[in-house]
């Protein structure tokens, strides 16, 4: 009997020194999966969702505070990727329309520059005292330039259609 | 020669014989030319010419961007008016930039003197220069820069080229008039695509419901023996590129594959007429023959329409017995529904197809049956009816499947649906909404590498200032140190 203890004992002490072992030698900083979702978001840290920037934003869509739908300037795309990610469902219905990009308004844009250094992904061109513009290719409608800017002369407006854009419309409902 | 199969496939009527009795008539000058600067697929023309400016036939109006794109001409002599946008023939009726021109009636070359080239004295890559230079594209409806087509053909080592005169779409008949009565030039179009490829022949073929056509071109075909002129059976949809292919050849052009990689290209008739016209006599692309058919035109028939013409312009030619229920550019089967007349024809358009009420007929949706018609007719072995619940679930992934992606839009699913469902709008449907997604996508990965370097760029600045306000603390010290040993000296 003693033998058997002596040996169940032994194996214990041994494995649980491993697991002690491991467990420092493995040691996981955060949550891998914070980071992988934040490195999907556009990190652009514009905070549309609510969130204190994009890896706050992760964080809570994780723990299911915020649904994966709640970042614009992601899209359909993001919404869905995210969803496959989480394994989540996904509601896109709230996502229809295009997305809304900023446009400078000219007769009052005072070259000021502020929307410049506001803007998280450098896409205004501008000098002080000349007209600013969006290049929208780079545009995310954050909005972060519209809070900033002195005269409201930066809209947040949908793209306009074009045939670029243009795509076929879902045919109406059809018997089930 | 051994033909093949392709699965699937459908007979409409055809309606040929309403359009093609008459020989091609050519159409009373228009006042005033709507040419838009994107007929093709690819980046827009960019116009080089400013309001105001007079142009004669031919001149260059607009410049292709890139080798995807293609050059636009004056399609007559007259003055620019207006360059603005104008609606595109499109079904969405949005506006396209479009170069407006008055004609002066005159209808004056550029270069008075037709200069009269032989194609066989010029190298391959002479020869897709002059095609890029006269502006160019498929015109059996795809509208791809053929120049860049011949381009990949000498680059691409192809092996077998198909000339494409299968007009497999109900109502069209323009390229069975231009085969009927320019056989020598479209065969000479051929033998020139043949020479700037670099092969030993071509295949042409003709869907057996234009005897005609057929004997036409093989009569003109008859002192050169490298040319074949084959007579294919009537079905739709032979003429799309991967079944005409398959149906001459026996191979299947992979998923995800264009046909000039593995060796093979496909030309419209029309365009080998055109190119032969470019070639040889540097004619560009001004004007093309387009079918007006349909039940509610008078009298139906092809005519030679300079690019640019207005719809109206054609129907006020034919005469309407009555109001259009329906307006198709192309054809009835794979054609664009346009929104109103006032929309020019631009080189891709093979007729104007008016439709009446009786025509189109009363169709009452019904629920899907599974009864499998479209599996049967599906030319690309998919099957419809399971692609339309996916896409109606909105579950695009699955649509993917199921093979989204290989679906040519041909319409033969919903041409045998007997609960007329519209299964090819749903899958146009869902192929736009990829193509969203994917340039979202797109756009995501650029914005977020921007956001990246900007937080770079703004650490690298801070670091920087960081750096010289030690700097100038430490020449400050320095200074002082020194001040104060000069002060001690000095004492």
């Amino acid at each position: 009997m003693y033998a058997a203890i002596a040996v169940l004992a032994l194996l214990g002490f041994a494995l649980g020194y491993l697991l002690g072992v491991a467990a420092n030698k493995f040691k996981v900083e955060s949550n891998p999966i914070v980071d992988e979702v934040t490195a999907m978001l556009p990190g652009s840290n514009c905070g549309q969702c609510g969130q204190l920037g994009c890896s706050a934003a992760a964080e809570a869509m994780i723990e299911g505070r915020i649904p994966v739908t709640c970042c614009p300037p992601g899209g359909k795309s993001l919404a869905e990727e995210l969803g496959r990610k989480l394994g989540v469902s996904v509601d896109l219905s709230g996502m229809d329309g295009p997305p809304k990009l900023a446009v400078v308004r000219e007769e009052t844009c005072i070259g000021c520059v502020k929307c410049l250094r506001a803007c998280p992904t450098d896409a205004i061109v501008g000098a002080p005292k000349q007209i600013h513009v969006v290049m929208q290719n780079a545009c995310t409608g954050c909005g972060a330039c519209v809070d900033v800017c002195p005269t409201w002369s930066i809209e947040l407006t949908p793209e306009p259609e074009t045939l670029r854009t243009w795509r076929w419309p879902k045919p109406l409902p059809v018997a089930a | 020669m051994k033909l093949f199969r392709f699965r699937g496939g459908v007979h409409p009527h055809g309606h040929k014989l309403l359009s093609n009795q008459q020989e091609i008539d050519v159409l009373p000058l228009p006042r005033r030319l709507y040419v838009p600067v994107q007929q093709h697929i690819g980046v827009p023309a960019q116009p080089v010419v400013v309001p105001g400016q007079k142009v004669l036939k031919g001149e260059l109006i607009a410049a292709a961007q890139g080798t995807l794109s293609a050059a636009v001409h004056a399609p007559t002599s007259g003055t620019v008016v207006e360059i603005g946008p104008f609606t595109a023939p499109h079904p969405s009726g949005l506006p396209v930039t479009t170069i407006i021109i008055d004609s002066d009636g005159e209808d004056r070359w550029c270069d008075e003197q037709a200069h009269n080239t032989d194609p066989f004295s010029l190298t391959p890559q002479e020869i897709s220069d002059r095609v890029a230079a006269a502006g160019i594209v498929g015109m059996g409806g795809a509208t791809f820069p053929s120049a860049l087509k011949l381009h990949l053909g000498h680059k691409q080592r192809v092996h077998t080229l198909i000339i494409n005169g299968g007009e497999c779409e109900p109502y069209l008949t323009c390229d069975d008039r231009l085969m009927r009565e320019s056989a020598d030039t479209v065969i000479d179009g051929v033998r020139i695509m043949v020479h700037a490829i670099g092969l030993e022949g071509a295949s042409i073929a003709i869907e057996d419901n234009k005897p005609q056509a057929y004997a036409a071109m093989r009569s003109a075909a008859e002192p050169y023996p490298e040319i074949r002129v084959v007579r294919v059976p009537s079905l739709y949809p032979m003429g799309s590129e991967k079944q005409m292919i398959q149906f001459l050849t026996g191979i299947e052009v992979p998923a995800g594959t264009r046909s000039a990689e593995i060796g093979l290209l496909v030309h419209n008739v029309a365009t080998a007429h055109a190119i032969h016209e470019a070639v040889r006599f540097a004619r560009p692309l001004v004007s093309r023959v387009v079918t007006v058919s349909g039940g509610a035109v008078r009298n139906k028939r092809n005519l030679q329409v300079p690019i640019g013409t207005l719809v109206q312009e054609l129907f006020d030619y034919c005469g309407l017995v009555e109001n259009p229920a329906r307006l198709i550019m192309g054809g009835p089967m794979m054609g664009q529904v346009i929104p109103h007349t006032r929309v020019p024809v631009v080189k891709g358009t093979s007729g104007i197809i008016a439709l009446s009420q009786r025509e189109l007929g009363e169709m009452q949706t019904m629920p899907c049956i599974r009864c499998g018609r479209c599996v049967g007719a599906c030319p690309v072995g998919l099957m419809p009816l399971e692609l339309m619940a996916r896409v109606r679930a909105a579950d695009f992934d699955g649509a993917i499947d199921y093979g989204l992606h290989d679906c040519i839009s041909c319409g033969s699913c919903a041409y045998v649906c007997p609960s007329h469902l519209p299964l090819t709008q749903f899958f146009n449907f869902a192929k736009g909404e990829l193509v969203t997604r994917d340039v979202e996508k797109r756009k995501n990965d650029y914005t977020r590498k921007l956001a990246a370097d900007r937080q770079a760029r703004l650490q690298r600045e801070a670091e920087e200032k960081k750096r010289a306000a030690a700097e100038r603390k430490a020449a400050r010290a320095a200074a002082k140190a020194a001040k104060a040993t000069e002060q001690e000296t000095q004492a």
